[in-house]
Protein backbone atom coordinates (compact mmCIF):
# COMPACT_ATOMS: atom_id res chain seq x y z
CA UNK A 1 0.00 0.00 0.00
CA UNK A 2 1.28 3.42 -0.58
CA UNK A 3 2.08 6.22 1.58
CA UNK A 4 -0.47 8.65 1.12
CA UNK A 5 -3.28 5.23 0.83
CA UNK A 6 -2.34 4.58 4.28
CA UNK A 7 -2.27 8.23 5.61
CA UNK A 8 -5.60 8.67 4.09
CA UNK A 9 -6.98 5.30 6.30
CA UNK A 10 -5.17 7.30 9.01
CA UNK A 11 -7.33 10.38 8.56
CA UNK A 12 -10.24 8.58 8.27
CA UNK A 13 -9.70 6.88 11.46
CA UNK A 14 -9.05 9.68 13.26
CA UNK A 15 -11.91 11.61 12.77
CA UNK A 16 -14.25 8.62 12.92
CA UNK A 17 -13.40 8.01 16.64
CA UNK A 18 -13.55 11.45 17.73
CA UNK A 19 -17.22 11.41 16.53
CA UNK A 20 -18.16 7.97 17.58
CA UNK A 21 -16.74 7.14 20.92
CA UNK A 22 -19.01 9.24 23.17
CA UNK A 23 -22.56 8.94 20.50
CA UNK A 24 -21.89 5.23 20.96
CA UNK A 25 -20.78 4.72 24.69
CA UNK A 26 -23.32 7.32 26.23
CA UNK A 27 -26.81 6.09 25.50
CA UNK A 28 -28.34 7.03 28.97
CA UNK A 29 -29.71 10.51 29.92
CA UNK A 30 -27.05 12.15 31.62
CA UNK A 31 -28.37 12.64 35.30
CA UNK A 32 -26.62 15.43 35.99
CA UNK A 33 -28.14 18.91 36.37
CA UNK A 34 -25.07 20.96 35.47
CA UNK A 35 -23.66 18.44 32.38
CA UNK A 36 -27.41 18.93 31.07
CA UNK A 37 -27.15 22.54 31.61
CA UNK A 38 -23.59 22.68 29.79
CA UNK A 39 -24.01 20.50 27.13
CA UNK A 40 -27.31 22.27 26.48
CA UNK A 41 -25.23 25.30 26.00
CA UNK A 42 -22.37 23.45 24.07
CA UNK A 43 -23.70 23.79 20.21
CA UNK A 44 -24.45 27.69 20.89
CA UNK A 45 -21.43 28.64 22.31
CA UNK A 46 -19.43 26.70 19.18
CA UNK A 47 -21.47 27.65 16.28
CA UNK A 48 -20.80 31.61 17.77
CA UNK A 49 -17.34 31.03 18.03
CA UNK A 50 -17.19 29.23 14.74
CA UNK A 51 -18.78 31.55 12.96
CA UNK A 52 -17.39 35.30 14.51
CA UNK A 53 -14.89 36.86 13.61
CA UNK A 54 -14.25 33.76 10.70
CA UNK A 55 -17.55 34.52 8.21
CA UNK A 56 -16.25 37.87 8.01
CA UNK A 57 -12.59 36.77 6.95
CA UNK A 58 -13.97 34.38 4.69
CA UNK A 59 -14.57 36.46 1.96
CA UNK A 60 -12.10 38.87 -0.65
CA UNK A 61 -13.04 42.16 1.28
CA UNK A 62 -13.51 42.00 5.21
CA UNK A 63 -16.54 44.82 4.19
CA UNK A 64 -18.58 42.52 2.48
CA UNK A 65 -17.80 39.87 4.89
CA UNK A 66 -18.95 42.22 8.08
CA UNK A 67 -21.91 43.39 5.62
CA UNK A 68 -23.42 39.82 5.37
CA UNK A 69 -22.57 39.24 8.90
CA UNK A 70 -25.03 42.15 10.20
CA UNK A 71 -27.81 41.06 7.16
CA UNK A 72 -27.28 37.78 8.55
CA UNK A 73 -28.04 38.74 12.03
CA UNK A 74 -30.55 41.23 11.23
CA UNK A 75 -32.46 38.39 9.26
CA UNK A 76 -32.21 35.38 11.66
CA UNK A 77 -33.52 38.13 14.66
CA UNK A 78 -35.94 38.61 12.74
CA UNK A 79 -36.79 34.66 11.98
CA UNK A 80 -35.95 34.37 8.54
CA UNK A 81 -35.78 30.79 7.05
CA UNK A 82 -32.77 29.15 6.93
CA UNK A 83 -32.75 28.75 3.05
CA UNK A 84 -33.52 32.07 3.15
CA UNK A 85 -30.91 33.49 5.29
CA UNK A 86 -27.94 31.29 3.60
CA UNK A 87 -29.05 33.17 0.22
CA UNK A 88 -28.97 36.42 1.18
CA UNK A 89 -25.82 36.36 3.28
CA UNK A 90 -24.21 34.74 -0.29
CA UNK A 91 -26.10 37.98 -2.43
CA UNK A 92 -24.66 40.52 0.39
CA UNK A 93 -21.69 39.10 -0.56
CA UNK A 94 -21.85 39.03 -3.83
CA UNK A 95 -23.35 42.73 -4.92
CA UNK A 96 -21.29 44.36 -2.67
CA UNK A 97 -18.34 43.26 -3.88
CA UNK A 98 -19.48 43.80 -7.31
CA UNK A 99 -20.23 47.13 -6.59
CA UNK A 100 -16.94 48.15 -4.32
CA UNK A 101 -14.33 45.63 -4.80
CA UNK A 102 -12.67 46.03 -7.86
CA UNK B 1 -49.55 3.90 7.55
CA UNK B 2 -49.39 7.07 9.11
CA UNK B 3 -46.08 6.28 10.90
CA UNK B 4 -44.75 5.67 7.36
CA UNK B 5 -46.11 8.68 5.96
CA UNK B 6 -44.38 10.64 8.99
CA UNK B 7 -41.03 8.74 8.14
CA UNK B 8 -40.76 9.47 4.61
CA UNK B 9 -41.75 12.91 5.40
CA UNK B 10 -38.87 13.37 7.76
CA UNK B 11 -36.75 12.05 5.66
CA UNK B 12 -37.62 14.51 3.12
CA UNK B 13 -37.44 17.61 5.52
CA UNK B 14 -33.89 16.70 6.06
CA UNK B 15 -33.47 16.56 2.12
CA UNK B 16 -34.76 20.34 2.05
CA UNK B 17 -33.00 21.97 5.03
CA UNK B 18 -29.91 20.80 4.08
CA UNK B 19 -29.94 22.20 0.50
CA UNK B 20 -28.25 25.02 1.72
CA UNK B 21 -25.71 23.14 3.45
CA UNK B 22 -25.00 20.98 -0.01
CA UNK B 23 -24.51 24.62 -1.67
CA UNK B 24 -22.01 25.76 1.03
CA UNK B 25 -20.17 22.35 1.33
CA UNK B 26 -19.89 22.38 -2.19
CA UNK B 27 -18.14 25.89 -2.24
CA UNK B 28 -15.87 25.28 0.57
CA UNK B 29 -14.96 21.50 -0.95
CA UNK B 30 -14.24 23.16 -4.32
CA UNK B 31 -11.40 25.03 -2.20
CA UNK B 32 -10.57 22.57 -0.41
CA UNK B 33 -9.98 20.65 -3.62
CA UNK B 34 -7.68 22.96 -5.16
CA UNK B 35 -5.33 22.46 -1.69
CA UNK B 36 -5.31 18.75 -2.59
CA UNK B 37 -4.48 19.41 -5.88
CA UNK B 38 -1.52 21.16 -4.80
CA UNK B 39 -0.65 18.53 -2.37
CA UNK B 40 -0.28 16.35 -4.86
CA UNK B 41 -3.81 14.52 -4.96
CA UNK B 42 -5.77 12.61 -7.57
CA UNK B 43 -9.10 13.64 -8.17
CA UNK B 44 -10.64 10.38 -7.17
CA UNK B 45 -7.95 10.68 -3.82
CA UNK B 46 -9.79 13.82 -3.39
CA UNK B 47 -13.33 12.39 -3.63
CA UNK B 48 -12.68 9.33 -1.60
CA UNK B 49 -10.97 11.04 0.82
CA UNK B 50 -14.33 13.67 1.27
CA UNK B 51 -16.29 10.65 1.23
CA UNK B 52 -14.92 8.85 3.97
CA UNK B 53 -14.10 12.05 6.25
CA UNK B 54 -16.98 14.37 5.61
CA UNK B 55 -14.87 17.13 7.59
CA UNK B 56 -13.20 20.54 6.32
CA UNK B 57 -10.54 21.30 9.34
CA UNK B 58 -9.88 17.93 9.55
CA UNK B 59 -8.99 17.01 6.05
CA UNK B 60 -7.28 20.31 5.23
CA UNK B 61 -5.03 19.04 8.29
CA UNK B 62 -4.55 15.79 6.56
CA UNK B 63 -3.64 16.93 3.44
CA UNK B 64 -1.68 19.08 4.92
CA UNK B 65 0.58 16.33 6.55
CA UNK B 66 0.56 14.12 3.29
CA UNK B 67 2.10 17.28 1.50
CA UNK B 68 4.90 17.49 3.99
CA UNK B 69 5.61 14.29 4.21
CA UNK B 70 5.03 13.79 7.93
CA UNK B 71 5.06 10.37 9.90
CA UNK B 72 2.03 8.22 10.16
CA UNK B 73 1.96 9.79 13.80
CA UNK B 74 1.65 13.48 13.03
CA UNK B 75 -1.02 12.99 10.46
CA UNK B 76 -2.59 11.01 13.40
CA UNK B 77 -2.08 14.04 15.92
CA UNK B 78 -2.69 16.90 13.69
CA UNK B 79 -6.20 15.53 12.50
CA UNK B 80 -7.48 14.48 15.97
CA UNK B 81 -6.87 18.07 17.14
CA UNK B 82 -8.37 19.34 14.20
CA UNK B 83 -11.34 17.58 14.82
CA UNK B 84 -11.54 17.58 18.59
CA UNK B 85 -15.00 19.57 18.84
CA UNK B 86 -16.65 16.91 17.55
CA UNK B 87 -16.05 14.93 21.00
CA UNK B 88 -18.46 17.76 22.61
CA UNK B 89 -20.89 17.48 19.47
CA UNK B 90 -20.75 13.84 19.58
CA UNK B 91 -21.41 14.13 23.49
CA UNK B 92 -24.22 16.67 23.15
CA UNK B 93 -26.00 14.14 20.53
CA UNK B 94 -25.38 11.49 22.50
CA UNK B 95 -28.63 13.05 24.49
CA UNK B 96 -30.39 14.02 21.24
CA UNK B 97 -31.23 10.28 20.65
CA UNK B 98 -34.06 8.41 21.95
CA UNK B 99 -32.59 5.37 24.17
CA UNK B 100 -34.61 2.96 21.97
CA UNK B 101 -32.94 3.68 18.77
CA UNK B 102 -31.14 0.79 17.55
CA UNK B 103 -27.09 1.27 18.04
CA UNK B 104 -26.40 1.18 14.27
CA UNK B 105 -28.36 4.93 13.57
CA UNK B 106 -25.15 6.16 16.45
CA UNK B 107 -22.57 4.38 14.07
CA UNK B 108 -23.88 5.73 10.98
CA UNK B 109 -25.13 9.39 11.99
CA UNK B 110 -21.68 9.62 13.97
CA UNK B 111 -20.20 8.51 10.54
CA UNK B 112 -21.41 11.79 9.00
CA UNK B 113 -21.35 14.45 12.48
CA UNK B 114 -20.47 17.68 10.67
CA UNK B 115 -20.87 21.14 12.15
CA UNK B 116 -23.80 22.14 9.72
CA UNK B 117 -25.71 18.78 10.04
CA UNK B 118 -25.03 19.13 13.77
CA UNK B 119 -26.61 22.28 14.03
CA UNK B 120 -29.88 20.80 12.17
CA UNK B 121 -29.77 18.48 14.04
CA UNK B 122 -30.42 19.76 17.74
CA UNK B 123 -32.59 22.16 16.10
CA UNK B 124 -35.30 19.79 15.80
CA UNK B 125 -37.76 19.39 18.39
CA UNK B 126 -37.59 16.48 20.70
CA UNK B 127 -35.35 13.67 19.72
CA UNK B 128 -33.48 13.20 16.44
CA UNK B 129 -35.33 10.65 13.78
CA UNK B 130 -32.42 9.23 11.99
CA UNK B 131 -34.43 9.65 9.02
CA UNK B 132 -34.65 13.03 8.69
CA UNK B 133 -30.50 13.09 9.46
CA UNK B 134 -30.14 10.37 6.23
CA UNK B 135 -32.23 12.89 4.57
CA UNK B 136 -29.85 15.67 4.76
CA UNK B 137 -26.50 12.86 4.49
CA UNK B 138 -28.50 12.35 0.93
CA UNK B 139 -27.41 16.10 0.11
CA UNK B 140 -24.89 17.24 2.21
CA UNK B 141 -22.62 13.95 1.46
CA UNK B 142 -22.32 14.57 -2.49
CA UNK B 143 -22.07 17.95 -2.54
CA UNK B 144 -19.10 17.52 -0.45
CA UNK B 145 -17.44 14.72 -2.09
CA UNK B 146 -18.20 15.53 -5.64
CA UNK B 147 -17.26 18.97 -4.65
CA UNK B 148 -13.59 18.22 -3.79
CA UNK B 149 -13.43 16.03 -6.62
CA UNK B 150 -14.60 19.07 -9.19
CA UNK B 151 -12.36 21.49 -7.53
CA UNK B 152 -8.84 18.69 -7.66
CA UNK B 153 -10.08 18.72 -11.53
CA UNK B 154 -10.94 22.30 -12.25
CA UNK B 155 -9.55 24.15 -9.43
CA UNK B 156 -9.11 27.51 -11.12
CA UNK B 157 -12.30 27.89 -13.36
CA UNK B 158 -14.96 28.76 -11.21
CA UNK B 159 -14.90 32.97 -10.88
CA UNK B 160 -12.76 34.29 -7.60
CA UNK B 161 -16.28 36.41 -7.08
CA UNK B 162 -18.58 33.52 -7.08
CA UNK B 163 -16.39 31.42 -4.32
CA UNK B 164 -15.93 34.32 -2.23
CA UNK B 165 -19.76 34.38 -2.01
CA UNK B 166 -20.38 30.85 -1.64
CA UNK B 167 -18.46 31.12 1.33
CA UNK B 168 -20.43 32.50 3.79
CA UNK B 169 -23.55 30.09 2.86
CA UNK B 170 -22.29 28.13 5.69
CA UNK B 171 -22.13 30.91 8.72
CA UNK B 172 -25.44 32.12 7.57
CA UNK B 173 -26.71 28.99 8.51
CA UNK B 174 -24.82 28.88 12.07
CA UNK B 175 -26.77 32.33 12.47
CA UNK B 176 -29.82 31.51 11.82
CA UNK B 177 -29.83 28.28 14.37
CA UNK B 178 -28.37 30.50 17.05
CA UNK B 179 -29.84 33.90 16.47
CA UNK B 180 -33.68 33.03 16.75
CA UNK B 181 -33.03 31.15 20.04
CA UNK B 182 -30.81 33.92 21.22
CA UNK B 183 -33.74 36.41 20.72
CA UNK B 184 -35.81 34.92 23.16
CA UNK B 185 -33.56 33.09 26.08
CA UNK B 186 -31.65 35.40 27.76
CA UNK B 187 -28.93 32.97 29.14
CA UNK B 188 -27.84 31.51 25.21
CA UNK B 189 -28.47 35.28 24.02
CA UNK B 190 -25.10 35.54 26.73
CA UNK B 191 -23.52 32.73 25.65
CA UNK B 192 -23.91 33.80 21.99
CA UNK B 193 -22.94 37.85 22.50
CA UNK B 194 -19.25 36.07 24.76
CA UNK B 195 -18.60 33.48 22.36
CA UNK B 196 -18.75 36.38 18.81
CA UNK B 197 -16.08 38.35 21.87
CA UNK B 198 -14.34 35.73 23.02
CA UNK B 199 -13.43 34.46 19.66
CA UNK B 200 -12.76 37.33 18.41
CA UNK B 201 -9.91 38.45 21.11
CA UNK B 202 -8.58 35.24 20.49
CA UNK B 203 -7.61 36.06 16.58
CA UNK B 204 -6.57 39.68 18.10
CA UNK B 205 -4.73 39.25 21.32
CA UNK B 206 -0.87 38.15 20.54
CA UNK B 207 -0.11 34.69 21.56
CA UNK B 208 -3.47 33.44 21.68
CA UNK B 209 -3.79 34.26 18.06
CA UNK B 210 -1.33 31.89 17.75
CA UNK B 211 -3.62 28.79 18.36
CA UNK B 212 -5.41 26.84 15.96
CA UNK B 213 -9.35 27.19 14.75
CA UNK B 214 -9.71 23.81 16.65
CA UNK B 215 -8.08 24.43 19.82
CA UNK B 216 -10.15 27.69 20.37
CA UNK B 217 -13.00 26.54 19.49
CA UNK B 218 -12.74 23.53 22.03
CA UNK B 219 -11.34 26.00 24.97
CA UNK B 220 -14.06 28.84 24.26
CA UNK B 221 -16.81 26.17 24.10
CA UNK B 222 -16.12 24.42 27.29
CA UNK B 223 -15.15 27.59 29.64
CA UNK B 224 -18.22 29.57 28.39
CA UNK B 225 -20.48 26.91 28.77
CA UNK B 226 -19.17 25.55 31.84
CA UNK B 227 -20.25 29.22 33.60
CA UNK B 228 -23.53 29.54 31.66
CA UNK B 229 -24.20 25.52 32.91
CA UNK B 230 -23.07 27.28 36.64
CA UNK B 231 -24.46 30.70 36.54
CA UNK B 232 -27.82 29.84 34.63
CA UNK B 233 -28.57 26.17 34.87
CA UNK B 234 -31.46 24.87 32.44
CA UNK B 235 -34.88 24.40 34.09
CA UNK B 236 -35.67 20.24 33.47
CA UNK B 237 -38.43 21.11 30.98
CA UNK B 238 -36.29 23.21 28.47
CA UNK B 239 -33.66 20.42 28.70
Amino acid sequence: MSRTVIQIIIMTLMTYVVRIIPLTLIRKPIKSRFIRSFLYYVPYVSLAVMTFPTMIYATNSIYSGILSFAVGVILTWNNASLPKTAVFCCLTVLISELLFVH
Amino acid sequence: MSEAIEQTNAFKRGVKDSIPVGLGYFAVSFALGITMKNAGLSAIQGLIISFLNNASAGEYAGVTMIAAQATYIETALMVLAANARYLLMSTAFSQKFDEKTPMIHRWIVGFVLTDELFALGVRQKGSLDPKYYYGMMAIAMPGWAVGTMLGVIFGSILPARLVSALSVALFGMFLSVIIPSARVNKAIRAVVIAGFIGSFLFTVVPGLNQLSEGVRTILLTVVIAAIAAYVSPVKEEDL
